[in-house]
């Protein structure tokens, strides 16, 4: 068989979908992407045209009905998405970069910049997320970078905690103790030896997290402190049409619905991938 | 001869639900007062017959077939309420780990009334309760009923479980592996505590174990188990000194020995697992003196004169075990020069308050092509001073040359040629091979860090070294989760060679092995010494071993050295207290080491 096929391993990656909910999951979330990334080629209005008049119900030539301005909900919809799952995959991104980095170093050096590193952790993690956003966006003023880097820097502690204890139950096993004696260097040996065996830990805890940060970036738009309304995205949609729920509800109920969809089904694939991983590791010897 | 047995196990089937049998057709019968001692290596269904003989089977595993009686009393197909009221006042179970079966946050007093005030409410009182500490030679009184198991050494949490199981006077007890993780003098007390009840209760004991020597040491009859069926019984003294089985043969011949100091012969080959067994003999694609009708067909169990059964076609043409005496090397001149030198080192641990001294004015050499042990309890210090020398942990003191030139205390520090020269390899294999990387990448890597191969001859040279450590060459692709035990810790110790060292420091390299793996992996490493001219520094808890590989040997005890020597000296005529008890206490299969141990040490005192 080809070097290739055996590198990437393909069979033991798509272990994870072998159980049917994660299978489900997995259908649901590529539909959610889908609308997400795909949507805008399918939409027949632009966002931002004023196609129609205000609230009006679903019709043929608007199958959602129109929102406060007359603009097309479908569009606005198919429009929406990228906003979301781009802002949140960029944070969470930047979140296991820095949080992630923290964790490795201080989980495999230990001693004085182990205790400085996570006691100021500490500090950052008593703040509530939301608070620290609005003081943030308050401060710097509502822009996509801010939200985002807001975003990643709320979840770095939480991050580096959850690194920092994978590392530390792998960087006394005897492969990394080998490397040490080998005189390897730390990166040498973050990278090769220790960062491959907390996959595991990182993939039950990609999902959630990126969940979190779906919410989070949906609640900054949502209270215009991230995208400015005339953007097209789902947590402003909720936001600006919120007030006219009981006339024309789809404008809102449809975002809300894709948000609540993207976040479950997610969780449930990050659940299933997790399962698998930890299945691959063998546990003390027990599986031959 | 089978009326008055209290324990009659017929045919025994236990499966995987809607799986493989894990165990098949295993019968047994116990007398009161007899031991039998069930010996298997990992994989052999022993202890699923232990928990069997107590009506209990593991979660996804049934007891498919056959009969279990004890006392009269059938626990096969019975219901969980009725097993409840057998379990514990008929048969009862010592489990293995005492630190995870007696319950952490209950006092050890309560948990012994406990199994009284379910069985036989009326003696659920504190005298019952002293009694029955004091019947495992514990003091009985309040405060010490007042404990806390974490509060207890290893070995008198071992004696509460054995006072628990025996508070209801239960007329058979399994103990399962019962010794396994206690040091050899601790060890050897407990035995004596399991001989002196059978004694004194007339119980019928089975005792399960991987440990040959000390099945050999405890036990009236044996049994030994291979692939879920017994392959043979008989008495201890007919199944070791003369065994019928060639697996058996293969066992006695793999257990090494310090009374007697011999070559190792292990047996080839890898255990077959649940589910890959042959239809016939499991045994037949590891036996040299298999038949054709081996490959097809189960041999039954035959029953010979004098109690004894074998399963084997040819079991006539067994050899007798011969053993090939080691032979050491002429008492070496000490070395103007020893390539490792260790002077005077001292190191120490440090907790919350203050140290804990590992090692102090520890002082030795290694030459050229020489092997060293270091042996003692656990908390000896011997895993801290080979780390010393590897340079994972920094001393406090002393000195440690190679070749004359002193290395840094820590690896990094160390040049690369120094670190090229210096090996080790750990004790886990399950742990030491990075589970992300394939046999051939952990070979290939260290060469090129270090002995600066290019990529390509590394590659090269990772086929050569799994010949060298006897492995076959598609191993190379393989990941350390589709190796054996044994396999990994061959790679382990491939990996140490893939960059021609002087030196391989092996702490506790086999202590994770079955017997007869082993002694092919001691065999591997003497042979890597007379080709290579490797020397090895042997930690080891294991006088067995130190007696099959080392020529010196060094016994510390907390962190001192208590006594040095060559091995067949100080084995043959040990001169320090501490090193008689020692000597006493290891299990052999050519001496008894119980009684002597017993009477000289005193029972461990409360702490």
């Amino acid at each position: 068989m080809s070097a290739f096929a055996e590198r990437l391993d393909v069979r033991r990656r798509l272990r994870f979908a072998r159980s049917w909910p994660t299978r489900i999951a997995l259908l649901i979330l590529s539909a959610v992407g889908a609308v997400a990334f795909l949507g805008p080629f399918f939409a027949p209005h632009s966002p931002s045209e004023l196609a129609g008049q205000a609230f009006a119900q679903p019709s043929s030539a608007f199958p959602l009905g129109t929102d406060y301005l007359g603009e097309d909900v479908l569009s606005r919809v198919l429009w929406g998405g990228r906003s979301v799952i781009v802002f949140a995959a960029l944070a969470t991104g930047l979140a296991y970069l820095a949080g992630g980095s923290i964790g490795l170093f201080t989980g495999f050096s230990r001693g004085l910049a182990d205790n400085l590193l996570m006691r100021s952790m500490d500090v950052l993690l008593a703040f509530p997320p939301i608070l620290f956003l609005l003081l943030l966006a308050t401060g710097a003023g509502p822009s996509v970078t801010v939200l985002i880097l807001g975003i990643a820097i709320v979840q770095v502690p939480s991050v580096a905690r959850i690194i920092r204890t994978a590392t530390l139950d792998v960087a006394h096993r005897g492969y990394v103790e080998a490397a040490l004696a080998r005189g390897d260097s730390t990166f040498a040996i973050l990278r090769r030896e220790i960062l491959p065996n907390i996959g595991g830990t990182v993939a039950a805890d990609a999902g959630p997290r990126f969940t979190i940060s779906i919410l989070l970036v949906a609640a900054v738009n949502f209270l215009g402190l991230g995208l400015a309304p005339p953007a097209a995205d789902w947590a402003i949609m909720i936001s600006e049409n919120r007030t006219a729920i009981t006339i024309q509800p789809w404008a809102v109920v449809v975002p809300a619905l894709l948000i609540a969809v993207l976040t479950i089904s997610l969780n449930v694939v990050a659940d299933g991938v997790a399962r698998a991983q930890g299945r691959s590791i063998d546990i003390g010897g027990l599986r031959r | 001869m089978s009326g008055d047995a209290t324990v009659v196990v017929e045919n025994l089937t236990v499966g995987l639900e809607g799986g493989a049998n894990i165990v098949e057709d295993v019968s047994l019968r116990i007398r009161p007062g007899e031991v039998l001692g069930l010996v298997g290596e990992s994989g052999s269904g022993k202890t699923t017959v232990a928990l069997a003989l107590l009506g209990y089977a593991n979660e996804g595993v049934r007891i498919r077939g056959g009969s279990v009686r004890v006392a009269g009393e059938e626990l096969v197909g019975r219901t969980d309420d009725e097993l409840r009221r057998i379990r514990g006042r008929i048969v009862s179970y010592v489990p293995q780990d005492p630190a995870t079966s007696l319950n952490p946050s209950i006092r050890i007093g309560e948990q012994i009334r406990e199994v009284l005030r379910f069985h036989a409410p009326q003696r659920a009182t504190d005298a019952e309760v002293a009694h029955a500490l004091a019947s495992v030679q514990l003091p009985g009184d309040r405060s010490f009923q007042r404990r806390y198991p974490h509060q207890l050494s290893g070995g008198q949490q071992q004696r509460v479980a054995i006072a628990i199981a025996i508070v209801c006077h239960p007329v058979a007890t399994v103990l399962d592996e019962p010794t396994t993780g206690l040091d050899v003098v601790t060890q050897a007390r407990i035995l004596e505590e399991i001989g002196r009840i059978r004694d004194e209760r007339g119980v019928a004991l089975v005792y399960v174990s991987h440990d040959l020597a000390v099945i050999s040491t405890v036990a009236d009859r044996i049994a030994v188990m291979y692939a879920g069926r017994i392959v043979e019984q008989g008495t201890a003294a007919a199944i070791i000194n003369t065994p019928h089985h060639p697996y058996t043969r293969g066992l006695v011949a793999s257990v090494p020995d310090h009374i007697v100091p011999r070559v190792l012969r292990g047996i080839p080959g890898v255990a077959v697992g649940v589910g890959d067994r042959p239809v016939g003999c499991a045994f037949a694609p590891r036996c040299d003196q298999a038949i054709a009708a081996c490959e097809v067909t189960m041999p039954e169990l035959e029953t010979l004169a004098g109690d004894r059964a074998v399963r084997c076609f040819a079991w006539r043409a067994t050899p007798g075990v011969s053993f090939e005496d080691r032979r050491f090397p002429p008492a070496a001149e000490p070395l103007a020069q020893p390539l490792l030198a260790v002077e005077a080192l001292h190191a120490q641990h440090r907790i919350r308050d203050g140290v804990v001294v590992a090692a102090a004015e520890v002082s030795f050499a290694v030459g050229r092509g020489a092997c060293v042990a270091l042996v003692g309890e656990s908390g000896s210090g011997k895993t801290t001073i080979a780390r010393c020398v590897a340079g994972l942990h920094a001393r406090s003191g002393g000195r440690v040359a190679l070749e004359g030139v002193e290395l840094a205390p820590l690896a990094h520090s160390r040049t690369r040629e120094q670190r090229r020269r210096l090996q080790i390899v750990f004790q886990n294999p399950y742990e030491s091979l990075n589970p992300r990387h394939t046999v051939q990448s952990t070979l290939a890597w260290p060469a090129q860090r270090l002995a600066g191969l290019s990529r390509a001859e590394a590659t090269a040279q990772a086929v050569e070294l799994l010949e060298r450590v006897r492995l076959p060459k598609r191993a190379a692709r393989r990941y350390p989760s589709e190796l054996s035990g044994g396999e990994r810790q061959r790679v382990a110790i491939a990996r140490a060679l893939a960059v021609r060292p002087d030196l391989i420091v092996c702490d506790e390299v086999t202590s994770a092995l079955d017997v007869s793996v082993q002694a092919a992996v001691l065999d591997l490493l003497a042979e890597l010494r007379r080709e290579l001219g490797l020397a090895l520094l042997f930690i080891t808890h294991d006088l067995g071993v130190v007696a099959s590989i080392a020529d010196q040997v060094l016994v510390l005890d907390r962190g001192v050295v208590c006594e040095a020597g060559s091995v067949a000296e100080l084995l043959g005529a040990p001169r320090q207290e501490y090193t008689k008890t020692l000597v006493a206490a290891a299990p052999s299969v050519t001496g008894s080491g119980v009684a002597s141990a017993g009477s000289s040490t005193p029972t461990e005192g409360a702490t």
